[in-house]
């Protein structure tokens, strides 16, 4: 986390909380993640830990008058996102970054044909420089992006409404949106949790070609830690809205040094057998009241008084494995 | 053979259930939901159904507990057929079997209090005197490790984990000897899901019960399942004992399955079976593709496959496969 060059994006210690009655839930809590061009990242981390809240923070699509980010940066390229007015903000959701969500049915609008809605993400990537856009240009890019992510007959779907669609089509259609123009970084958020395991199987494949074969960085977000293992060079782990832990994929599954880490590997089904470990007691805290210091200690097996009183930092262990618990630092 | 059969507490036979779903000309259209099922579950045994969304698990579940009627075929329990809808089985029966849903969020009342929600099978189904009532719910709920005082809880101010367990423990409550468990980790963590797995294990060591275990999720069958059965469109296509499955997997639908599975350490890496790689999509159960229902998506599709639905062959003991590339090799 010291140099500064080469760096795509690059998330200096994010706080994000959200008004609710009785006070705010301090959801995140100091998020570190950096990304370099070309890299794939995942984040990991259970449900309600924050990995969407840190994802729409990046785009600034968090609900604008519930929520407040009290402290942090987000560098993209080097200027901070937190501080773009909307032009800049425009710019960056139509040139730059690009967002896959979970549930394809939900982010395609039923009412619109799959070639008006490609057309829109086109125009508005293109009307940036070019004033007037022709019809014919936008239909020939959105067919070309439908058969990029291999949707067979592109000048039907166009035509087509989602309910038309399956689900894996969908979830084709909406990557295609994505690529449909250049851009340098793809969010995907749970791409294939929604979908059954072969074709999950087939959009992640889809996904791993695409990205390597454009060299677009991506942040894959997931719950599942080996869908992050298949396809990232590094894994962020995050519990209740702070990274514990962040190594190269390889050095996270030999050696994994965070207790949470740790007891999120046992508690995966191997296809190996030898039955399951005992899962980790308890549940994520309230957010309204979170724990004092390390937000994992009422859960840890390994806590002590240190630990209630001061959250601790990321510290690195091995070459580019950094672990956010005292026990790793002593 | 019937030393066998006297060991299976449940058998399901040919079952059919059918949805009709509308008519065209050339009369009623029908959903296949399941389409000519035989398996058996053996006593004090967990066998995993395992199938992708569509593939007629949970609506096997549903028809044997009782709330849909079989269109035909047999399902007998304890050598007694249970092939109607619950109303129409007596009290006896029904205490036997009884079912935990995927989402303890909408099976449990979010009004009743756990005390309500587990007071009701209590009642119906035990003749414990009022006076001891408290006494066993409390009991119930240390089978599931919560404490006394979340009978005065109501669902929604509990974790989901919590909640799924007050599920296990109302299907706990009339002392049944089935428990068919639908999915019921699917809407949880790893973690919560490790702790839920291990409580049902402990659960059905101490209590002898038999399980009926759907789910989507292969590599937890492997930990869970004694034997395995794959479903595909309303028809199963392999059954295997849990550790044949993953070692010798036969179906090239489950070997599909398995090779997509994303696993976390080399080890398991190496279980895994040449990959065959996911095509195509799966189709429509109103519209099943003639012959064998896999072979649009098969790699090793022959002529014959679009033609003849192939039978189930027992290859080795107990290892069952749906398939002509196996049932060839019988015929000569």
């Amino acid at each position: 986390m010291n140099s500064t060059e080469n760096v795509l994006l690059d998330i200096k210690d994010l706080h994000v909380w959200y008004k609710v009655y009785g006070g705010f839930l301090k959801v995140l809590n100091g998020v570190h993640l950096t990304v370099r061009p070309g890299e794939r990242v995942g984040l990991v981390g259970e449900a309600g830990c924050g990995k969407t809240t840190t994802m729409k923070s990046i785009l600034q699509i968090l609900p604008p008058k519930d929520s407040k980010i009290p402290k942090g940066e987000i560098l993209y390229k080097g200027k901070d996102i937190l501080k773009m007015n909307f032009g800049e903000l425009q710019r960056l959701r139509s040139k730059e970054v690009a967002m896959i969500f979970q549930d394809p049915t939900a982010a395609l609008n039923p009412v619109f044909t799959i070639g008006a809605q490609i057309g829109d993400v086109i125009k508005y990537s293109l009307a940036v420089e070019e004033k007037s856009v022709q019809k014919e240009k936008i239909k020939t890019l959105s067919a070309r992006a439908l058969k990029e992510v291999y949707l067979p007959d592109p000048e039907r779907i166009l035509t087509n409404y989602p309910f038309q669609l399956s689900g894996g089509m969908r979830q084709r259609v909406c990557i295609a949106m994505s690529i449909s123009s250049p851009r340098n970084l793809l969010i995907a958020d749970e791409p294939g949790t929604s979908l059954d395991v072969t074709i999950q199987d087939q959009i992640l494949r889809l996904l791993r070609e695409i990205v390597e074969k454009l060299g677009t960085s991506i942040i894959l977000i997931t719950h599942s830690l080996g869908v992050a293992r298949e396809m990232t060079d590094r894994i962020y782990v995050m519990y209740a809205g702070t990274i514990v832990e962040t190594a190269r994929a390889k050095d996270l599954f030999k050696n994994p040094v965070h207790p949470y880490t740790r007891g999120l590997l046992a508690s995966v089904p191997k296809i190996s057998g030898g039955g399951i470990a005992k899962g980790i007691l308890g549940r994520i805290p309230d957010y309204l009241n979170p724990p004092p210091g390390c937000r994992f200690q009422p859960r840890c097996d390994y806590a002590n008084s240190n630990c209630q009183e001061k959250p601790p930092q990321l510290v690195e262990v091995e070459k580019e494995h950094f672990v956010a618990c005292y026990l790793a630092q002593e | 053979m019937a030393q066998k059969e006297n060991s299976e507490i449940l058998k399901v036979q040919n079952l059919k259930k059918y949805f009709r779903i509308g008519k065209d000309k050339k009369g009623p259209i029908y959903v296949r939901a399941v389409d000519g099922v035989n398996f058996s579950v053996k006593y004090g045994e967990t066998l995993g159904l395992v199938g992708e969304s569509g593939s007629g698990k949970s609506t096997i579940a549903y028809t044997v507990v009782g709330m849909y009627q079989p269109t035909s075929g047999q399902i007998l329990f304890k050598e007694q057929n249970i092939g109607m809808r619950a109303p129409k089985r007596p009290l006896s029966l029904k205490k036997e079997i009884q079912i935990v849903f995927q989402d303890p969020g909408s099976s449990l009342n979010p009004r009743q209090t756990i005390e309500q929600i587990l007071r009701l099978p209590l009642e119906l189904h035990t003749k414990t005197p009022k006076r001891q009532l408290r006494e066993k719910m409390v009991e119930l709920l240390e089978k599931v490790e919560l404490p006394p005082d979340y009978l005065y809880k109501s669902p929604p101010s509990i974790g989901g984990g919590e909640k799924q367990m007050v599920a296990i423990a109302r299907a706990l409550a009339p002392n049944p000897s089935l428990i068919v468990l639908d999915e019921p980790t699917s809407a949880l963590d790893v973690s919560v899901q490790a702790k839920i797995i291990n409580k049902l294990m402990d659960l059905q060591k101490e209590l002898n019960l038999t399980y009926l275990f759907i789910t989507h999720d292969l590599s937890l069958m492997r930990n869970v399942a004694n034997r395995i059965a794959i479903m595909y469109l309303g028809k199963i296509c392999e059954v295997a004992d849990a550790a044949t499955f993953f070692e010798k997997p036969l179906h090239p639908y489950t070997q599909m399955l398995i090779s997509s599975v994303p696993v976390v350490t080399e080890e398991e890496e190496r279980l895994k079976p040449k990959k065959v790689v996911s095509i195509g999509e799966i189709p429509s159960p109103v519209n099943i593709p003639p012959g064998c229902s896999f072979h649009l998506r098969c790699p090793y599709k022959m002529p014959i496959c679009s033609e003849v639905d192939p039978e189930m062959v027992e290859v080795a003991s107990g290892h069952i496969v749906r398939c002509h590339l196996f049932s060839r090799t019988e015929n000569k």
